[in-house]
């Protein structure tokens, strides 16, 4: 620890963590924004869009937050890996030029007419405005899967006379397979953040006794879309990322899985704890066979383990990757159950009643929060050592002569400015909900409009 | 391929100046010529829905820059790394103020908010007039493509720069001066009553440092970079960017003594737009250019391979009219003065 490497590392990881808060939460919210808005136009009660307002205002923090700790991701390609940007740029460049070309001029222009312009837009309007919003969230997630399914899995490419790695195929770039699945793994997580908290908050409101009509909306428009989202995860979108995995990355799905030797029949570890030195999983709680279905669908299957592979090969934060990987899975499993059973309880139109299904829909708030960084770790961890994929290797790719120190120097300061942020965040979001949907519990001249007038 | 996407990069930079610049001039003269909460709020509603558009301008220009030039985003942003990171610490806080300040009511949060607005997007401006002025001197660049500059060495140019010299700091303080009569020039623009009329007095004043110091700073480039003399001599034509220059300058004052707040501040605009295509001419086909010439990199140097520079063409044309499509729509909507309205959002129940 220390090491230039390192702290290049550290800061990229915390950086990309505390921003992926942001966007996985707006990128939810925008489809279920897209919901309320079509509600309201197609039953014409107002509730709906006082409810789209709501969290409308929340979705401003959010995307402003996101928007803030968005650029420092964009420069740090630069500013701390300089060899990796001056060997791929001309590959990763295109996907992340156009993501501010294409969404983020889109996202942008037209949040600023959602939330200061319904008057001016009319109904019709401004729905077509959140709908815009919606759609530019979703291809900048997608341009950034593109970046990241790149690295991952790197296809359409030819290394240049003076060893640059130049584009060779924009439309493999733009249609690898890992990132059409990548993708719609990464936004049914963002879908789910999404619908747990709008969920949890209608759970709030109906257990304190107030906003009935939100909290019953929430819960509804939550539950439903979240059970679908939650099933979606696990199949096919985890199952198909999976074989993706274990047909590329083979070292990565032993260390994911706590797999040190090879087997026939390989079991999967629910629990345990990996201990690479002595090569092993202590106190392992496994279910036999099951690694090998679920890889290759079939029970006797051959899975290689980790010792198949030499040892530079091997990712360099077994266990961390470990952990993520069963924190992701094991989380993943819990939304199945508490979406599947929340919508039964909705459907026998028992949900708002049942006390027990509301107070577990609040306190599961954070956890997708947690799943998706789990997922995310996992995917980045699970890449190591090579920054692109057998390409060129984590360790080559930083700025050279960005010293520790100065890396540190950085990597403090954002420390610093982001658990400011993170406790204003807080505060804010818990101020909205408390403020809550009716117009009339805003005090006097605050979020005063702004409206042109001439 | 290389000199056409120098221009392409360069016409981005050029538009984010002009658009996020009024909003950084605006924060920047914030405390100074909007007193009351009423007036502080018709600086931030002159901006409020479209200071974040403006801001996608340098994002989508870094992304462009890193696609079309790898080496050069590779090597100037590593070498310009402390710079930068505070650059990003500063949009990070100006962007909390702008969109925190107003979801409160209270004599200790909005002055707080107001406070590190107006100062970060004070510095934001120095910031980006000494990062140019970087750019313009030369940096250490090696023969590994890559240099390194503390914040500061001793303040002299020479071999061992840090980011601010004496003549960084004075193109950064040329830039806040720009960049203030920009901004007052909008605010005159978007707001009535008092708050434009001090706009407009501070805009008028800055006026005289902003000649003087483009003299001055002009005079002093020519004797730092060989480069900027020779294309200007070789290429005589080219002429016609300080001119739009001048022709801006003037036109601020020419307009200003007739009240066309429109044309006083599109005439600002052609100001910025001269000294920046003057600069950016004037260093090609450089695009960093070294202290050591032999290191410095070009337009050939630095660029991605064509093919992926030729399909790049093709989406960034349509792109950029669609960008270009929804920021004239936005403009349009919030045409007009702004009007501080107290029902919240204006949505009318």
């Amino acid at each position: 620890m220390g090491q230039a490497l390192d702290v290049h590392r550290l800061q990229f990881a915390f950086t990309i963590t505390f921003h992926y808060i942001f966007p996985q939460l707006t990128m939810g919210l925008a489809l279920l924004l897209v919901y309320l808005k079509t509600k309201a136009l197609r039953t014409g009660d107002e509730h709906y869009n006082r409810a789209a307002r709501f969290w409308a205002r929340i979705f401003g923090i959010n995307f402003a937050l996101g928007v803030v700790t968005g650029i420092p991701m964009e420069f740090q390609f630069g500013t701390n890996w300089a060899a990796f940007s001056k060997t791929a740029g001309g590959v990763i460049g295109q996907t992340l030029a156009m993501e501010g070309v294409f969404s983020f001029f889109l996202e942008s222009s037209f949040l600023g007419l959602f939330l200061f312009g319904e008057k001016k837009l009319g109904r019709i309007g401004h729905w077509v405005a959140g709908f815009l919003v919606f759609l530019g969230s979703w291809l900048s997630g997608y341009l950034i899967v593109a970046t990241d399914a790149w690295m991952q899995h790197p296809i359409g490419y030819r290394i240049g006379t003076n060893g640059a790695i130049e584009l060779s195929s924009f439309w493999d770039l733009l249609l690898n397979q890992w990132a059409l699945w990548q993708y719609a793994h990464t936004m049914l997580g963002a879908v789910q953040t999404g619908c747990f908290v709008m969920a949890g908050v209608g759970a709030f409101y109906l257990l304190t006794k107030r906003d009935a009509f939100y909290g019953r909306t929430f819960v509804r428009a939550g539950v439903l879309v979240g059970a679908i989202a939650a099933l979606l995860q696990l199949f096919p979108t985890g199952d198909i990322q999976g074989k993706l995995v274990a047909n590329n990355q083979q070292p990565t799905l032993a260390a994911m899985e706590g797999l040190f030797e090879s087997q026939e029949g390989a079991p999967l570890a629910i629990l345990g704890q990996p201990d690479v030195e002595k090569r092993k999983l202590d106190n392992p709680l496994e279910v036999p066979e099951m690694l090998s279905f679920l890889t290759y669908r079939q029970w006797r299957a051959h899975v290689k383990g980790l010792s198949d592979f030499p040892q530079e090969e091997w990712p360099d934060q077994i266990p961390l990757l470990y952990y993520s990987y069963h924190v992701m899975v094991g989380l993943g499993t819990i939304f199945i159950g508490v979406m599947v059973l929340a919508s039964l309880l909705l459907w026998r139109g028992r949900l708002y009643e049942s006390r027990a299904m509301l107070w577990t829909l609040m306190v599961c708030v954070p956890l997708p929060y947690i799943a998706n960084t789990a997922g995310w770790m996992t995917a980045e961890l699970g890449r190591q050592p090579w920054l692109i994929y057998g390409l060129m290797r984590t360790a080559n790719g930083i700025s050279p002569r960005v010293a520790a120190g100065n890396a540190w120097f950085t990597l403090i300061g954002f420390m610093g400015m982001y658990t400011v942020l993170g406790i204003l965040w807080l505060f804010l979001i818990y101020r909205e909900i408390e403020l809550g949907p009716e117009p009339g519990n805003r005090p006097a001249g605050e979020d005063a409009a702004i409206l042109a007038a001439d | 391929m290389g000199t056409i996407w120098f221009w392409l990069v360069a016409i981005m930079i050029v538009i984010y100046v002009l658009l996020d610049g009024f909003d950084l001039g605006a924060g920047a003269i914030h405390l100074f010529v909007a007193k009351t909460d009423d007036e502080r709020r018709q600086v931030l509603a002159s901006i409020g829905p479209v200071w974040d558009g403006n801001e996608v301008w340098l994002v989508a220009a870094g992304g462009t820059l890193y696609f079309a030039f790898p080496v050069l985003y590779a090597s100037a942003f590593s070498g310009f790394y402390l710079p930068l990171m505070i650059v990003l610490w500063l949009l990070i806080l100006r962007g909390a103020s702008i969109e925190f300040r107003n979801h409160i009511k209270s004599a200790v949060w909005d002055p707080l908010w107001d406070f590190l607005f107006c100062a970060s997007s004070l510095l934001l401006a120095v910031f980006f007039g000494a990062a140019l002025g970087n750019v313009v001197r030369g940096v250490p660049l090696d023969a590994s493509g890559y240099f390194f500059e503390p914040l500061w060495t001793n303040f002299r140019l020479g071999d061992e720069t840090g980011i601010l010299d004496w003549y960084t700091i004075l193109v950064g303080v040329l830039a806040l001066l720009a960049l203030v009569m920009h901004g007052g020039l909008w605010v005159r623009l978007k707001t009535r009553g008092a708050v434009g009329e001090r706009a407009c007095r501070l805009a008028s004043k800055t006026w005289w440092l902003v000649t003087a110091l483009t003299g001055l700073v002009t005079a002093l480039t020519f004797q730092i970079q060989p480069q900027v003399k020779e294309n200007f001599t070789t290429r005589p034509w080219a002429f016609v960017f300080p001119m739009l220059a001048m022709a801006g300058l003037a036109g601020v004052r020419w307009f200003m003594a007739r009240g066309d707040e429109r044309r006083t501040f599109f005439a600002s605009c052609a100001y910025l737009a001269g000294m920046l295509t003057s600069v950016v001419f004037g260093v090609y086909p450089m695009v960093l250019p070294a202290r050591n010439p032999a290191y410095s990199l070009t337009v050939t140097t630095a660029k991605a391979a064509d093919y992926g520079l030729k399909i790049g063409l093709a989406w960034w044309i349509l792109g950029i009219i669609l960008a270009a499509g929804y920021s004239a729509y936005v403009y349009r909507s919030f045409a007009g003065k702004v009007v501080v309205d107290k029902d919240a959002h204006g949505y009318g129940d």
